[in-house]
C-alpha cells in the first residue's frame, strides 16, 4: 500500500522506517515545518537525516503530503484536544478523497468520534486506530475479533509514563517529584508531562475505548471522563499499600456507566499491577470472565508496529 | 445456671456451624450498662467479636449507640437477641447486616488536622461499615500531608454505597482517597 505519513516525531519516523519491511511504500513525510513526497516513493533514510540535521524531512509544504497519490493516510500529528485539529482536518480530506486513515492521533477519535465516523460512512476509505490505545498491544483489534457487545467493560493501565512514576516511587521509597526527575533524565517522561500524569492522557484512551464499545449508541469526549491524576500521591501511601501486598496504579475504566481515570489500590501480584512502561487492558466479558492483554504501551517502533498492523487489515482502494 | 441451661449452651470454639452477627444496641448512659448488655450475650453462647462504642454520639432518644459483632450458631441468635430484649435493651437492629466484604482504601491528606478519629466515626456511622483497622504513616509529622490505611467490613454488594460515602466525607476535609479497584457492575 501506498502511504502518506504525517507527523515525523517518534511514531510517524518508526512507521516510515518499518513500512518497507511489512511491505509498503512511503510516498509522503511530512513534520511541522516542511515535507517529501515523491509518487514512485521518498528515501526515508534521507528525509529522516535531514529532519535531525536541519529541522525538516523536506524542503515541501506540509500540505502537499496531503494531497499526494496514496492509498492511506497515517496521522501521527500531535494529539491535540477540542476540534482536535489540525488533526480533524487531515483526516478529513482524506476520506473526502476516498482514502483510508490510520490515526496514531488520539484526538480525532476521542474528541469527535462522530464526526470521523460519519465522514468514514460516507467514504470509500476506512478508518483505523489501533496505535491510539495501548501502544503495540492489540486492543481495539481484540474488540473487534471479541465481539464489542460480549464486552461489558475495559478497564487498564494505559499510561507508561505514570505507571513508571508509581513502580520506582513503590520500589525505591521515593516521592514522586525525585521519580518524575529521573523518568525525564531516562526519556520516560516528556519535559512537560502534564498529560500524562494528571490522566488526561489515560483518559483520552478510554474514551476511545468507550466510543467503540458503546457501537454508536452513545458519544463519549474527554469532557464525559472523570479524571484523577498521580501527582499528589506521597511515597507514604504507596509504603501503606506495600505493606498490605498492594500497591497503586492509574486505572483508567470504560464501562457502560462512563469513563473514570485514577489511582487505585489493586493486589500487589495482580493482573493490573503491571511495572515500569508496560500497559495492561482487561476486559470483562459476557460470557468468558476477564480477558487480559498486556504489553509495551508507547515508544516508536511499538506504536508503530499497531499503525502498520492497521495498514495491513485495510482492504485494497478500488 | 440450672442443668438444662447448661445442655442447651453452645460450645462456640467446637467448630460448629458459626455465624458472624451484627447487633446495634443503644444504651443509657449509666455505668454497668454496657457489661449489662452483653451479660445475656455470653450466657447464650454468643462469641463476642468486637464492640464499638460510640460514646460522644447520641442517638435521637440522647442515648450511647452501641454496635456488637458477634458469633453464634444460628439457630442460637434469636435467642441472643430476645434476651437482650428481654433485659430491657433496646436493640435497633439485630442480624440484618452481616459484614461479610472487606474494603482497603488509603487516605491522603491533612489527616491528622482534620482529626482522624472524628473522619473515622463519620465513615462508620454514615456508611454502616465497619473500621476494622486503621494504619497511619505521617513522618513529616502532624502538620504536613500524611497517609492512613482503612479496613472496613462491609455488608456483601455494599461496597460502592460505602466507598461513596467516603468519598463524600473525605472530600469535605480536602482528603483524597486511594479506592480498591472493584469489579465492575454485573461482573461479580
Amino acid at each position: 500500500m501506498k502511504l502518506a505519513i504525517l507527523g515525523s516525531g517518534a511514531v510517524g519516523s518508526s512507521v516510515a522506517e518499518l513500512a518497507g519491511e511489512y511491505g509498503h511504500e512511503v510516498v509522503a513525510l511530512a513534520d511541522s515545518s516542511g515535507a517529501v513526497v515523491d509518487d514512485d516513493g521518498i528515501d526515508v533514510a534521507a528525509a529522516l537525516d535531514r529532519k535531525s540535521a536541519e529541522g525538516a524531512v523536506g524542503s515541501g509544504d506540509p500540505d502537499d503530503a496531503l494531497g499526494a497519490d496514496y492509498d492511506a493516510l497515517v496521522e501521527a500529528t500531535p494529539t491535540t484536544l477540542g476540534d482536535a485539529q489540525p488533526g480533524f482536518g487531515h483526516v478529513e480530506t482524506a476520506l473526502e478523497r476516498d482514502r483510508h486513515v490510520v490515526l496514531a492521533n488520539k484526538g480525532p477519535v476521542a474528541e469527535r468520534y462522530g464526526d470521523v465516523m460519519e465522514l468514514a460512512d460516507a467514504s470509500a476509505g476506512e478508518v483505523l486506530f489501533e496505535a491510539t490505545v495501548g501502544g503495540a498491544i492489540p486492543v481495539l483489534s481484540t474488540i473487534s475479533d471479541f465481539g464489542a457487545g460480549q464486552i461489558t467493560a475495559a478497564r487498564g493501565v494505559l499510561n507508561g509514563t505514570a505507571n513508571f512514576i508509581l513502580s520506582r516511587m513503590a520500589a525505591e521509597g521515593l516521592d514522586y517529584e525525585h521519580v518524575l526527575a529521573e523518568a525525564q533524565d531516562l526519556g520516560v517522561a516528556e519535559a512537560d508531562p502534564t498529560f500524562d500524569v494528571d490522566g488526561t492522557d489515560a483518559a483520552l484512551k478510554c474514551v476511545i475505548l468507550s466510543n467503540v464499545l458503546s457501537q454508536g449508541e452513545r458519544e463519549y469526549s474527554l469532557e464525559d471522563a472523570d479524571v484523577e491524576g498521580i501527582e499528589e500521591i506521597p511515597g507514604t501511601a504507596l509504603d501503606l499499600a506495600a505493606e498490605d501486598n498492594r500497591t497503586v496504579r492509574l486505572i483508567g475504566e470504560a464501562t457502560p456507566d462512563g469513563v473514570t481515570v485514577g489511582p487505585k489500590l489493586v493486589p500487589q501480584n495482580g493482573a493490573l499491577s503491571v511495572t515500569g512502561t508496560r500497559n495492561i487492558v482487561q476486559f470483562e466479558t459476557e460470557h468468558a470472565g476477564q480477558l487480559n492483554v498486556s504489553g509495551r504501551g508507547a515508544g516508536g517502533p511499538e506504536t508503530a508496529s499497531a499503525v502498520l498492523a492497521d495498514v495491513g487489515r485495510l482492504p485494497p482502494l478500488e | 445456671m440450672s442443668d438444662e441451661a447448661d445442655q442447651d449452651a453452645p460450645t462456640t470454639d467446637g467448630g460448629e456451624d458459626l455465624q458472624a452477627y451484627t447487633i446495634r444496641l443503644e444504651l443509657v448512659d449509666e455505668p454497668g450498662e454496657l457489661l449489662n448488655a452483653l451479660q445475656p450475650i455470653a450466657d447464650r453462647g454468643g462469641n463476642l467479636l468486637s464492640i464499638f462504642h460510640e460514646r460522644g454520639n447520641l442517638t435521637p432518644r440522647g442515648h450511647i449507640p452501641v454496635e456488637v459483632d458477634i458469633e453464634s450458631p444460628p439457630d442460637r441468635f434469636e435467642d441472643i437477641v430476645g434476651a437482650l430484649r428481654d433485659a430491657g435493651i433496646n436493640v435497633i437492629q439485630a442480624g440484618a447486616e452481616r459484614y461479610s466484604e472487606e474494603l482497603t482504601v488509603i487516605l491522603v491528606g491533612h489527616l491528622i488536622d482534620t482529626d482522624l478519629s472524628d473522619s473515622l466515626q463519620r465513615f462508620q456511622r454514615c456508611s454502616q461499615a465497619s473500621v476494622v483497622d486503621v494504619s497511619l504513616s505521617a513522618p513529616e509529622g502532624t502538620e504536613e500531608v500524611s497517609s492512613a490505611r482503612v479496613r472496613l467490613a462491609t455488608e456483601a454488594d455494599r461496597a460502592d454505597q460505602v466507598l461513596g460515602t467516603i468519598r463524600e466525607i473525605a472530600a469535605d476535609k480536602d482528603i483524597r482517597v486511594i479506592e480498591p479497584q472493584l469489579p465492575a457492575e454485573g461482573s461479580r
